[in-house]
């Protein structure tokens, strides 16, 4: 008998995993396939490879941008935020910036001047208690720049309030302490990039990031202009295919080295520990000079020690 | 008036406090606009880009204080990209060569480097007081220049400035002799300063009205440095801000002690969801029934009913600036469920003067018919996630006479309000629309019937340069920003700001 088909959380069954329904071939013969008792959310019969992708088509609340979202390590948020799915992505970044602000926009589902039960029904839809609205799905499925999804908080610059006062907020006081240098909110950590000799910093978004190989290529592209001369406008020609760590190689051409600040204020070489723990660790990215960079590199590896 | 002497129309001319007025008189004759011109002592440009530096030197060549403004307002909610643009440093250049004698700066939303602020201090040996306001783009290296070149330095006042802190003690570049000192702000800034310093510095400059610290300055500190200041008339340590987990009850408070109140701004505590102990319409009714002075306010609240800000509207008629942040879009008043239209329509029709106004909540074309019948001093108006149709739009460029910016996010206004009344563009400053339903059509076509409106469209998404070739007029615009300008299209934009 074929076990029963398991529901994910939001009513959405598994219709036929392949190695679930008959119990198929292969070592997963017999056993409870553990990829059908994972939470996710998925369209039925996705892959939980795919589920980055396949999700917006799925809920009708998540605008179509989250499917652009395979960056922004979408499994990691649903595995690690208490708000599921919603929590995905950060409003910040300059890319999405203007797609999530067009998801705000009232459409003519509200028409009618949104007097009485029209109107109510928009704004409930639209402002979303997430806290509680877990079941509703696809209410506003056909409608791509309608509902607002429930995480008020993503809009870009709503609300209107400068990005410092924001920091300075106590939305809770762990939050607060890790807030030092970097602007936080639900799924963004902002810290600031600065070159030496460039003329302005730059910010970047580190979750949006789920490996070193994607954020050196932004970094790579953001700063690419600063050192033209160096290494020629195009960076190390005759390079195909992407190496693990292409800014390094990048920036070892040239005399430039990449540093972060770590929680505890010291200077540390990028790349030496675990994306994650560099991620949780960055207060402020810093490209420095080569000649200044010298003696970084043993200490990331005695406080890696350190910790373990 | 052309009978006289031009040395007694200039003195006539002193007489005018603002620079609208200045403005107005130089435009009667050409004899007056030639003695107005040389006797201008203050500058103020409120676009970088409507105007080129050295024309305006070349103007007012008896320039001392020079004004600045760059990026649009929205630059402050992170909807401008950081480099738009908003350079500070053609302005010093070119009052580097034209008006050397200059004595003050004020810059808001500017790009400002450190070499910028180091040509300025170099330059200028009258130099008195630089204001830099929401700058960004330097560190305390750029101030250390500043303390160390700028002798006779009166006023250092930064606001609200993201300052890289490269932990130089740029106080201690005040020269010994530095004592001219009258207001020194340097609140925004995060790192530490020297206490030792800061003490000694304070307690040489006698003339010390206005000093707001920062965070970082201990109270020991503090004490010694009031105990050397006694003549101080401001004193601050970071910005002082009413949150609104002071809660109604904490406004009914301020309400019944603070009668003198003029301007109020409330900030929210948590953005991410009403706390337990947050701001409703109650609390705004209790602070305009106990402070009738007040004329400035900033709100950040939950909810608001149209029958409290009818009441408000009626105990407060005396409002300029009425800035009111619902933090939900749309959300309707929750005891009728009815729009806010009726309760912004009362503010603006009973609060005459009032010049500056942001709405939120629900809210219908109504509210603007609304504001475009009474708002009739109104200057500048933000707007988001509201409105119906087109017709909102149009009704407040009819009816604000002196309108002169207006911001708009998240409404669905699109090309046939946006080119309903082209000219009237020009006699504001700025339009800024984003994420609204004008498309790019809509703004060629503006930008092809008025030659001295720069139409820029910030395009933000990847593969920019092809983009322009393939995009369709029937494609929305994601953001537009409007102004009117004498200097032509810019020459600074980045890849991603197109002007039509």
């Amino acid at each position: 008998m074929s076990p029963p088909l398991e529901h994910d959380y939001i009513g959405l069954s598994e219709l036929h995993s392949p190695a679930a329904a008959v119990g198929g071939g292969g070592a997963e013969d017999g056993a409870l396939n553990l990829k059908d008792t994972e939470l996710r959310l998925g369209l039925p019969g996705s892959d939980s490879s795919d589920r980055k992708d396949k999700v917006a088509l799925t809920l009708g609340l998540l605008p179509k941008i989250f499917v652009s979202g395979a960056k922004r390590g979408f499994s990691d948020t649903i595995d690690g935020a208490g708000k599921w799915g919603l929590a995905a992505g950060g409003g910040g970044s300059e890319v999405e910036a203007g797609k999530s602000c067009a998801l705000f926009s009232p459409r003519g589902e509200r028409g009618g001047g949104g007097h009485g039960n029209a109107g109510n029904d928009a704004v409930g839809k639209a402002v979303g208690h997430e806290r509680k609205d877990t079941g509703q799905v696809g209410d506003s499925a056909g409608n791509d720049r309608g509902v607002a999804p429930a995480a008020k908080a993503q809009v870009v610059g709503w609300p209107p309030i400068r990005s410092y006062r924001k920091n300075t907020m106590a939305t809770n006081p762990s939050k607060n302490k890790e807030d030092a240098n970097g602007k936080q909110g639900l799924g963004c950590l902002y810290v600031k990039v600065s070159m030496d000799g460039a003329p302005y910093l730059r910010k970047v978004d580190l979750k949006t990031y789920s490996n070193y190989k994607e954020f050196s290529l932004a970094l790579e592209k953001m700063f690419s202009g600063f050192t033209i001369g160096q290494c020629g406008s195009h960076g190390i020609p005759g390079r195909d295919g992407l190496s693990e760590s292409r800014l390094m190689d990048f920036l070892s051409g040239s005399e430039y080295v990449l540093t972060y600040e770590d929680r505890d204020g010291d200077w540390m070489l990028v790349g030496d520990v675990p994306w994650e723990m560099f991620t949780d660790s960055c207060r402020r990215l810093r490209i420095m000079k080569g000649s200044d960079a010298i003696g970084l590199a043993p200490r990331a590896m005695e406080k890696c020690r350190n910790r373990n | 008036m052309t009978y006289f002497p031009e040395e007694v129309v200039e003195h006539i001319f002193d007489f005018l406090g603002s620079h609208r007025d200045r403005n107005a008189v130089s435009t009667v004759c050409k004899a007056w606009y030639h003695v107005e011109r040389l006797s201008r002592l203050n500058v103020f440009v409120g676009n970088c880009y409507a105007i080129r530096p050295e024309r305006v030197m070349a103007r007012f060549p008896g320039m001392k204080s020079l004004s600045v403004k760059g990026k649009p307002h929205f630059a402050d909610y992170n909807l401008v990209p950081y480099d738009w643009g908003g350079f500070a440093l053609p302005w010093i250049k070119a009052a580097v060569r034209r008006s050397p004698g200059l004595e003050d700066l004020r810059l808001k939303r500017m790009v400002v480097t450190d070499d910028d602020l180091d040509l300025l201090a170099r330059s200028f040996p009258n130099f008195r007081s630089l204001v830099l306001v929401s700058c960004e783009g330097f560190s305390t290296d750029g101030l250390a220049a500043i303390a160390t070149y700028c002798r006779g330095l009166r006023e250092l006042d930064l606001q609200e400035n993201e300052v890289e802190d490269h932990g130089r003690q740029w106080l201690s570049c005040f020269h010994e002799s530095c004592t001219s000192l009258v207001s020194l702000n340097f609140a925004c800034l995060k790192g530490e300063v020297n206490a030792g310093v800061l003490e000694r510095l304070v307690a040489r400059c006698p003339n010390l009205r206005s000093l707001k610290l920062n965070r970082a300055v201990s109270v020991e500190s503090l004490n010694e440095i009031v105990a050397r200041a006694p003549y101080l008339v401001d004193l601050g340590t970071g910005s002082f801000a009413v949150l609104d987990c002071i809660g109604d009850k904490g406004l009914a408070v301020v309400a019944s002690t603070c009668k003198e109140l003029q301007e109020l701004r409330v900030f929210p505590s948590d953005i991410y969801g009403a706390g337990a102990t947050s701001v409703t319409e109650e609390g705004l009714v209790a602070i305009s029934s106990g402070c009738p002075k007040l004329n400035s306010l900033l709100y950040f609240c939950y909810q608001m009913t149209n029958a409290a800000l009818i009441t408000v509207a009626k105990n407060c008629p005396h409002f300029t600036r009425f800035r009111l942040c619902i933090l939900d879009p749309w959300k309707p008043d929750p005891v009728t469920n009815q729009p806010l239209d009726e309760g912004f329509g009362a503010i603006v029709r009973s609060c005459k003067n009032l010049r500056r106004l942001s709405l939120s909540g629900l809210l219908t074309d109504q509210v603007f018919l609304y504001i475009g019948l009474y708002a009739k001093c109104l200057e500048m108006l933000s707007i988001a996630f509201a409105g119906d149709s087109d017709k909102g739009m149009v009704y407040i460029l009819k009816g604000c006479k002196n309108l002169r910016k207006l911001e708009i996010r998240d409404c669905p206004f699109g090309d046939i309000a946006l080119l309903n009344d082209v000219a009237k563009y020009e006699t504001m400053r700025s339009l800024w629309m984003s994420s609204c339903d004008v498309t790019l059509g809509g703004c060629k076509a503006l930008a092809a019937k008025m030659p001295r409106l720069n139409v820029e469209i910030i395009n933000e998404s990847e593969g920019t340069d092809k983009l322009e070739e393939n995009i369709s007029d029937l494609h929305k615009v994601e953001k537009m920003y409007v102004y009117r300008t004498v200097a032509g299209p810019r020459n600074d934009a980045p890849d991603f700001v197109w002007t039509l």
